[in-house]
């Protein structure tokens, strides 16, 4: 029982520090587009320890799904929609992502600078 | 063709390892191919209808529709699971042992393949909506229809004979083991489908991750390769798992493992 406590404590603790970061208005925002199955830019630059959003606009007119494993992100884009996705905070480094449907052709990675 | 019969069999093959242990769980319970049958076809009807408003979900709940659609999906199947496991604890023994008790453990036992049903019905929603997006992507692409109806049937072909080896498989199990180890097989079924869920939810910013990535094993076994996916169907694998989602895992596995414990043991304790 005692665990049980100890684990809800830390994780409302952790909502709550989480809270107020989940409102705020000034969220940087990345785009990104698909075109002819590539992505535009195929490379992205985001600072670390921050919570972005990405926006990805599927502008082809098949439907793709933006998929990274390292990201922990699995999202389904119609053609011609846009899907919003919130990240972070990422620590530095390179996370690759594809479009499943055409991960051929379509693959990029998302860089977090060291600063 | 081939883009058609690689993506089918690997989606296939995913929801028919989960098909596969159901059904070998429900070894001696009659309607169990019905049920299973109603869950596989159930499943198809709601991942075309999924599929043909994936727009529409995706743009639902501020953007996040598809998480929460795809987290609730999960949960509810790893609450189904998670009933069904204790049940067994506390039937299964009889049902195997005592034929006579077959009679009345039938009528109940046939409640919980409801149970297991919307599981495969989960399943097969879930990989199946993915499929129909992606076929219908490469025939709007220009692949001729024909060929991606022959290359989209040899994957369920293939995707169809892994699970009923792994059926067959299971059922070569001694009857007296046979409960055992298709309860497990669910409990890890149930304990990686419910950290899927969350996985989904915490995407959608609906929960937190705790910790954004507690390891990394993509080096190990890539949660893409043919193994990680069925390890990932099966026990709910992931190469970057985040906090929430191992805490999860951890907790539920350790709670259900406990509790079919202490029913089975009551159980006894109630015969002797």
């Amino acid at each position: 029982m005692r665990f049980h406590l100890l684990g809800v404590t830390a994780m409302v603790s952790v909502m709550a520090a989480y809270g107020p970061a989940l409102a705020a208005d000034d969220t940087p925002v990345f785009r990104l587009t698909l075109k002819d199955h590539k992505f535009d830019p195929p490379q992205i630059t985001v600072p670390p320890g921050k919570r972005l959003l990405l926006i990805v606009r599927n502008g082809d007119d098949t439907p793709a799904e933006f998929e990274s494993s390292k990201l922990g992100v699995e999202k389904v884009i119609s053609a011609g929609r846009e899907a919003t996705i919130r990240l972070g905070p990422l620590t530095p480094g390179e996370y690759p992502f594809i479009d499943e449907f055409h991960q051929d052709l379509a693959k990029g990675v998302l860089i977090v600078s060291k600063e | 063709m081939l883009a058609a019969a690689l993506i089918v069999f690997r989606e296939v093959f995913e929801a028919g390892l989960i098909v596969g242990i159901v059904l070998s769980a429900t070894v001696g319970v009659p309607g169990r191919v019905r049920w299973v049958g109603a869950g596989i076809l159930g499943g198809v009807a709601g991942a075309s209808i999924v599929a043909a408003f994936a727009g529409a979900i995706g743009d639902a709940l501020d953007g996040a529709g598809q998480e929460v659609l795809n987290g609730a999906i999960l949960l509810v199947a790893a609450a189904m699971l998670g009933w069904h496991t204790v049940w067994m604890a506390r039937h299964g023994r009889e049902l195997a042992m005592e034929m006579k008790a077959l009679g009345r453990g039938v009528a109940e036992g046939s409640r919980t393949l409801m149970a297991l049903a919307v599981v495969v019905g989960a399943a097969v929603l879930r990989e199946g909506a993915e499929v129909v997006l992606f076929l219908y992507g490469i025939v709007a692409g220009g692949d001729g229809v024909g060929a991606v109806a022959v290359g989209s049937a040899l994957g369920v072909a293939g995707g169809a004979l892994v699970s009923f080896l792994l059926y067959r498989g299971l059922v070569a199990i001694p009857t007296r083991h046979l409960f055992g180890v298709t309860n497990t097989a669910l409990t890890l079924l149930a304990a990686g489908m419910a950290s899927q869920g969350v996985g989904f939810l915490i995407q959608a910013d609906l929960l937190p991750a705790v910790v954004p990535r507690v390891w990394n094993s993509a080096w190990l076994l890539d949660e893409k390769s043919l193994l990680g996916r069925a390890l990932h169907a099966l026990v709910g694998y992931t190469d970057h798992p985040a906090g929430l989602q191992v805490m999860v895992y951890v907790v539920l596995l350790g709670a259900l493992l406990w509790s079919t414990r202490a029913v089975t043991r009551g159980a006894r304790v109630a015969r002797a």
